[in-house]
């Protein structure tokens, strides 16, 4: 925090370029975290294949052939065949595009939830922060593989309901997090001055204190990211994936049944999850070492 | 608030978070009875079978399962019924849910205690070889190890490994609980059994290895520069006995605590392995139950691990405070 000098200096400049000061030195504390970078480059390249899945599969993902249980490295099929005679190389990468979309919309929506209830228990306190944190704690005991696997089980397993569940499941370490650093930053001078120039509490939340706190809530999102991606590759795996589409975790699950016949179909899509899992977490480990040294992982 | 006697404020605290735990368990069965609600699929359907019957005969089945009785009634007969051990009836298995749920939990206990065991070992000695150097081979070791341990989903793992220990090099067996072509006798059979363990056990402990292994380490080198450490070394203890004397027992705290609050996770986890493993315990049941919509069972699974959760979450806050001298309630 020494690093960016003294708070006088700080409210003396003027915002905009304040902003992106801060913003270059946080860049700069990034680039010097060598997992953060690690991090970066694999979730981009896998934000590159998932875009480009149509152009780079070599084959149709779903079209099935004779030459089922092709091994790889030889022939057309350079990771194989699956027991329908589908590319395995093609299923892989279209299965990056459910993983992605899965993990970064339901951590989209748990950031958003945890960020409003952190953000009014913090601000509000009092009884209100109270039943707002018995629900959190609610939220956290509850264990979310198995409730949200019942959940998709009654009411289908589509992109959009996956998405929810497990958004809908995964906030409250957000809320928890936003909730103690608005308790501390209430009753920042700041705020005061804010209060004092007639500002209502819900621009003081969210445009005036929200900003100072998305440092920490950007690395519990990536984090978040990577958890979403486990839950819904574990879900498909349960044969609970969306019916429709290519997915990791559903791959898994056909290979399980031709496990002694066919190892490629279960190597090469697990390397896909642990890489994306990974990436997303190593990210967030530069994030960290990015907004707040002190915590960066030694 | 009696900060000077331990013993008064832990059983205040502790009795605080009994009742705090009250409104944690109701919830969790409101929920349960929403999703029992909105489970799909007619209840009198399932129990009497697809085939035309009698109004007069559907009408007596609802009455008998009071499925004409309103919701708030309906919810008070539920609570009632789990509170004296009844959470439903399995289609499936023609059996009791509970009866169902308590065959199987031996085998999962069996998993998920020996994996607590074994990576909690393996994780704090890996911390303490990697935190004694920082920067060293070991170090960078082990810290790679547990971030990939950390980002390896547990049921792919369980496939990995059947594949090199019981399809290639054909050590282990790849699955089930015991062999089913031989049978064997006292010893004979507890060494059968233990070889079906290894591998479920051993998918399932990688992810908590790499948890404790880089906790281990972190907390570690926090500890390392508190003053009581650099007053042991200025009494000139040797480095070793500072380290597993002194800086291990303080480190050790967040640890044991890890497992108590990632004990979902393990659960979780131990459902996804068993299914590899084709492991009878809970978690196959509940995969099996998926196949089935046996949704009776997966509803008392979810009431019961819930209720596990909370209840180990309690005891785990309770030992914290006993195992650390510095904490007063």
């Amino acid at each position: 925090m020494a690093a960016e000098g003294g708070a006088d200096v700080a409210v003396a400049a003027p915002g905009a370029r304040r902003e992106r000061s801060n913003a270059s030195a946080a860049w700069r504390r990034f680039r010097r975290s060598s997992s953060g970078v690690f991090g970066l480059t694999v979730v981009a390249l896998l934000a590159v294949v998932a875009m480009l899945a149509p152009a780079l599969a070599p084959f149709d993902p779903h079209a099935t052939s004779r030459a089922a249980f092709a091994t790889p490295f030889g022939g057309p099929h350079i990771l194989g065949t699956d027991n329908l005679g589908r590319d395995v190389l093609s299923q892989v990468i279209w299965g990056s595009r459910v993983s992605l979309i899965v993990g970064l919309a339901a951590a989209a929506t748990a950031t958003l939830i945890g960020v409003v209830v952190g953000a009014l228990a913090g601000y509000f306190g009092g009884w209100f922060d109270e039943l707002l944190m018995r629900v959190t704690e609610f939220f956290q005991v509850i264990p979310r593989f198995v409730l949200a696997l019942i959940v998709v089980a009654f009411f289908g397993s589509g992109l959009v309901n996956l998405i929810l569940v497990i958004g809908l499941l995964s906030w409250p370490q957000t809320a928890r997090l936003v909730r103690s650093q608005y308790l501390s930053h209430k009753t920042l001078p700041y705020v005061d001055a804010g209060r004092a120039l007639g500002m209502r509490n819900a621009r003081l939340m969210f445009l005036q204190i929200l900003p100072n706190v998305m440092g920490p809530v950007l690395v519990v999102a990536s984090l978040d990211v990577a958890q979403a991606i486990l839950l819904e590759a574990s879900l498909g795996f349960f044969g609970l994936g969306d019916p429709n589409l290519t997915s990791w975790g559903g791959m898994l699950n056909s290979a399980q049944t031709f496990i002694r016949r066919a190892w490629w179909m279960s190597v090469f899509p697990g390397v896909g999850i642990t890489l994306a899992v990974l990436g997303f977490n190593l990210f967030g480990d530069g994030l960290t070492e990015a907004y707040d040294p002190r915590m960066a992982p030694r | 608030m009696a900060s000077e006697g331990n013993g008064g404020g832990l059983a205040i605290y502790a009795l605080r978070r009994v009742i705090n735990a009250v409104p944690l368990v109701l919830g969790v069965v409101v929920v349960n009875f929403v999703l029992i609600a909105l489970a799909p699929g007619d209840p009198v359907t399932s129990l009497i079978g697809e085939y035309p019957a009698p109004p007069e005969y559907v009408e007596r089945v609802r009455h008998d399962f009071g499925l004409d009785r309103s919701i708030p009634e309906r919810l008070i007969l539920y609570v009632a019924n789990v509170a004296r051990g009844d959470l439903g009836f399995s289609f499936a298995n023609r059996q009791s849910v509970t009866t169902l749920l308590l065959q199987r939990l031996g085998r999962t206990l069996v998993l998920m205690l020996s994996t607590v065991v074994v990576a909690t070992a393996v994780g704090l000695l890996l911390g303490v070889l990697s935190a004694r150097r920082p920067g060293s081979l070991t170090d960078r070791g082990a810290t790679g190890f547990a971030l990939v341990g950390y980002a390896v989903p547990e049921f792919w793992l369980g496939q990995l490994l059947i594949l090199v220990f019981a399809v290639w090099l054909g050590w282990l067996p790849a699955g089930g609980f015991r062999s089913v072509r031989v049978e064997y006798v006292g010893f004979a059979a507890a060494l059968d059994s233990f070889r079906h363990m290894l591998l479920p056990m051993a998918a399932l402990s990688f992810r908590y290895m790499a948890i404790t292994t880089r906790l281990t380490r972190a907390s570690l080198l926090e500890v390392m520069s508190a003053q009581y450490i650099t007053a042991a070394r200025g009494r000139g203890l040797s480095e070793n006995a500072v380290l597993w004397r002194h800086a291990l027992r303080a480190a050790a705290l967040p640890v044991v605590t890890v497992i108590g609050y990632n004990f979902a996770f393990i659960v979780a986890g131990s459902a996804l392995v068993e299914t590899v493993f084709g492991w009878p315990g809970i978690g196959r049941l509940m995969y099996d139950s998926i196949y089935t919509r046996d949704y009776p069972v997966l509803l008392g699974i979810l009431l019961f691990v819930s209720v596990t959760v909370i209840l180990v979450n309690l005891i785990t806050d309770a030992l914290y405070a006993v195992l650390d001298p510095r904490v007063r309630y």
